[in-house]
């Protein structure tokens, strides 16, 4: 290693101040979970206090569990979001393999072309989708969102594992076509098993903003059917804002999936983005 | 090599979904919504009307002063996101990468949590502690003596925009630091190590040494951050409503064009009118990442390790 003067009160100030951001950073979710087991009283009275066997209360759960749909709101988000995963990985491999193992007439351009999506959001089309979601039945129903957030995950992934699939040796791919292995095989058999470490990073980047998405479930499929958790969270908190056990029970069982997925794949995560940085 | 190769049909295969999804989903909406921008509705049907929208858009009294304030909440927005994210996730990314620290990958984990939370959550628990009827502000300012200073911000015009720009700050400051993170790693130790040898250390070791290398990194973010910010909606749609209360103080373009869009109240929505604003968004946009592309990125001076 290379340093050498690391001075204590240097080390003392870092940690200072990384333990004051973390501090401010899990604050609001520390507050919200806490008190979301305290009955109302309270949270009033002494909102910072953890909640003791006088204050303990599960109201603001049950009123959720009784009036809130989120089973059914939980199971389409979760379809939403791992049916557009599936499709965004499979179809973002196709892509990238194609581009980055054959050389072909307009290989470079048709790169670029799909690679204009990272910096142009989907958004900017929200009126002209409406209208074709409108015109072919697709309205409120979750083959729209599938859809939408396909085409939104496709230019990221296409980037990410196209640059990965390039470092896959050539010398395996071409035994693999001395065996007589089709393309096909090749890339299902072959490529694909090599380059997992990418498609789990490409996995996490493109699920965390499908499921926290409001814009388009809001206007594709606003319908109590087709809801989605993050939209029909957001309807219920408007609809008992004035009942905080109910609201900050519904935040913390909003916040509960995402942060126990998060912490099982935060190392998929951050080597990543550290790998994506890099280049 | 020439030999003749028949059509290689794999390569089709391969390209064929991802390409149809992506131009039937993103760019033919993307075009067409360019393109109806270019029309109005009329008693029988649509009619095209060339640059009438945007002269109405600009121009306007009714249209214009809403979206010139729109316009200019956003570069506000995007403003506070350059002067406060990003100098604070450079400084995380900083002390991260001081060699030897302890328990850096739990910092990073722990500091990364509020960038995975929906908007919906973020949005809704801020306006709960920064609500005056709970009391969790003012009781905290309270504490360090301070407490003349709350206001119930999210409800004041002149502190309402700035606010929720930091709840915003506050959500993504974990993305530049994840990335100038990554950057300040992969500077090669042997250029520390000649630094050392000169006697340059410490903060004048970052100054000198590192940031200039990081510049690249730097210019990635802050295209990220630009079109993030001036795509946004979620939070303020959230916290603030359609309406982007207290009036139209927080109103940012995205809302601006969902309103346009459905309509709000008394007014009806206005497909053309929306493809207006999108479109004028989608210039804007594609001029940031233009300056970016051309501007800044090509002078950048790029270092090969």
């Amino acid at each position: 290693m290379s340093q050498t003067r690391q001075s204590p009160a240097r080390t003392l100030a870092a940690h200072a101040v990384l333990i004051l951001w973390v501090l401010i950073a899990l604050f609001p979710v520390f507050v919200t979970v806490v008190n979301s087991f305290k009955s109302k009283k309270a949270i009033f009275t002494a909102p910072l206090a953890l909640p003791g066997p006088d204050t303990f209360d599960l109201v603001g759960y049950r009123t959720v569990a009784q009036q809130g749909d989120f089973l059914a709101y939980f199971q389409n988000s979760l379809v939403v979001t791992c049916l557009s995963l599936f499709l965004v990985l499979l179809f973002g491999a196709m892509a990238a393999f194609a581009l980055s193992e054959y050389r072909f007439r307009g290989n470079t351009l048709m790169g670029l072309y799909l690679a204009l999506g990272i910096m142009i959001p989907i958004r900017l089309g929200t009126v002209a989708i409406l209208q074709m979601m409108v015109a072919t039945g697709l309205v409120n129903t979750l083959t729209a969102l599938v859809l939408v957030y396909t085409a939104q995950g496709l230019p990221l992934a296409v980037f990410i594992l196209s640059e990965f699939m390039r470092s896959v040796s050539d010398d395996l791919k071409n035994a693999g076509r001395i065996d007589g292995l089709s393309e096909y095989r090749i890339f299902f058999r072959l490529v694909l098993p090599l380059v997992r470490p990418a498609m789990a990073t490409v996995a996490v980047f493109t699920m965390i903003p499908i499921w926290n998405d409001l814009w388009f479930p809001l206007i594709l499929a606003p319908s109590e059917s087709a809801k989605t958790i993050t939209l029909g969270s957001q309807v219920f908190l408007g609809q008992f804002v004035s009942n905080w056990n109910a609201v900050l029970a519904a935040l913390s069982l909003a916040i509960l999936p995402v942060l126990v997925l998060y912490l099982i794949f935060s190392r998929q995560l951050i080597r990543g983005i550290t790998a994506g940085a890099v280049k | 090599m020439a030999r003749q190769r028949p059509i290689r049909w794999h390569i089709a295969v391969f390209l064929a979904p991802a390409v149809l999804v992506y131009s039937a989903i993103m760019i033919l909406p993307l075009f067409s919504t360019l393109n109806l921008s270019l029309f109005t509705r009329t008693a029988d049907g649509t009619a095209f009307v060339g640059l009438d929208n945007f002269r109405t858009l600009f121009g306007d009294p009714r249209w214009s002063a809403a979206f010139w304030n729109a316009l200019g909440n956003n570069l506000w927005f995007f403003a506070v996101h350059m002067l406060v994210q990003n100098p604070i996730g450079i400084l995380l990314a900083a002390l991260l990468s001081s060699p030897r620290l302890r328990f850096s990958a739990f910092y990073r984990t722990a500091i990364f949590i509020p960038t995975i939370l929906s908007f919906v959550v973020v949005g809704f628990i801020w306006k709960l502690i920064l609500s005056p009827l709970w009391g969790i502000a003012p009781g905290m300012l309270d504490m360090v003596g301070l407490k003349g200073l709350f206001a119930p911000w999210l409800g004041k015009e002149e502190y309402a925009l700035t606010t929720l720009a930091l709840i915003s700050v506050w959500q993504f400051v974990g993305i530049p630091m994840m990335l100038i993170y990554a950057a300040l790693l992969s500077i090669p130790d042997d250029i520390i190590e000649a630094a050392e040898m000169d006697g340059i250390t410490g903060w004048s070791q970052f100054w000198r040494i590192k940031l200039p290398l990081i510049l690249p990194a730097i210019g990635i973010i802050s295209i990220l951050t630009f079109v993030g910010n001036f795509n946004a909606f979620d939070l303020i749609y959230v916290s603030q409503g359609a309406l982007a209360g207290p009036n139209f103080a927080t109103d940012i373009l995205g809302t601006f064009l969902y309103r346009t869009f459905f309509g709000f109240q008394l007014q009806l929505g206005d497909p053309h009118m929306g493809a207006t604003i999108a479109t004028a968004m989608f210039g804007i946009i594609l001029v940031g990442v233009c300056i970016y592309l051309f501007g800044i990125q090509t002078r950048l001076r790029r270092y090969q390790f």
